[in-house]
């Protein structure tokens, strides 16, 4: 795999990814699209997700939760807006309560896949965007270790210095 | 400068200031030199009332700053602002990069499909050394 550019827009809270991997494009979308494999990748070693309901249709839901190491649970899910197998997924992704219902007070984002083929290689564009900064703190937060006021406090020491 | 630690509400602020497209612009406009509100007024189709707005806005979220020169209001970026913005986006990238990292693993770790290409086109020469 490897990471081929990245292309960041402050402005509108986007951030455009591209990869390739030396795998068809069937084989990755099945990472994509299988909740066992995507298991695999989806959360950090700390704090592995757990897919439970999988409706990967136009409209669908999906739900999942993610495991910290103190056993804490984050639950989210996914409402899709556009599938067509195999080159193109996106959905929003956003934040639900204890018990997996959608958190309405919470921002969503959206996260769009397109995979191209390219001989052996394929590639693959992500593109996510948020609708708030809150959004992408929570995201974040869930995915990394240290939360978004951590960082941020680094950045103002740094700043200071 | 001293810069205090940011809540939520104020990174918030900033993001919403640069939702706009005329306040992106008069961001950029003002990076490496201060402009008037007047000069920026003449630059867009909208009343001088309008872009002193937009400036307000952009002020509020500390993504200018604003100085008397005489009769003028000279604006100008604030960069720091802008490199926030910036960061936030950095931690974005690196979570995607560790996920693409997991999941270039797990294809690594699966053989991979025997090629079904009929016209089996060139190999593209990839080396491949053991």
């Amino acid at each position: 795999m490897t990471v081929t550019d990245v292309r960041k827009y402050p402005e509108r809270l986007e951030m455009e990814i591209d990869s390739e991997f030396s795998a068809p494009v069937e084989r990755v979308w099945q990472l994509l699209v299988d909740p066992r494999q995507l298991e695999r990748w989806w959360g950090p070693p700390t704090h592995p997700a757990t897919f439970t309901d999988f409706d990967l249709t136009p409209g669908g839901s999906v739900g999942y939760f993610m495991t910290g190491p103190e056993g804490e649970q984050y639950h989210g899910w996914w409402k899709v807006r556009e599938v067509s197998p195999p080159d193109c997924l996106e959905v929003q992704d956003g934040f639900a309560d204890d018990n997996g219902e959608p958190n309405p007070d919470m921002p969503v984002n959206i996260t769009r896949f397109e995979l191209v083929a390219n001989g052996a290689v394929t590639r693959m564009t992500i593109r996510s965007t948020f609708p708030t900064v809150e959004a992408m703190e929570q995201t974040l937060a869930m995915g990394a270790e240290e939360g978004m006021k951590q960082a941020l406090g680094q950045i103002d020491a740094l700043l200071a210095e | 400068m001293v810069v205090e630690t940011l809540s939520d509400e104020e990174v918030d602020r900033i993001f919403q200031a640069l939702a706009d497209r005329t306040r992106r612009d008069i961001v950029r406009r003002t990076m490496l030199e201060d402009a008037s509100v007047s000069t920026l007024a003449r630059r867009y189709d909208m009343s001088f009332a309008a872009v002193q707005k937009h400036v307000a806005v952009l002020e509020r979220a500390d993504l200018v700053t604003k100085r008397r020169h005489g009769r003028e209001q000279l604006v100008r970026t604030n960069l720091a602002t802008i490199r926030l913005a910036q960061q936030l986006l950095d931690q974005l990238e690196a979570m995607w990069r560790d996920r693409l990292d997991r999941l270039g693993g797990l294809l690594d770790a699966t053989p991979p499909t025997s090629p079904e290409s009929p016209e089996s086109p060139e190999s593209p020469a990839e080396s491949d050394h053991p």
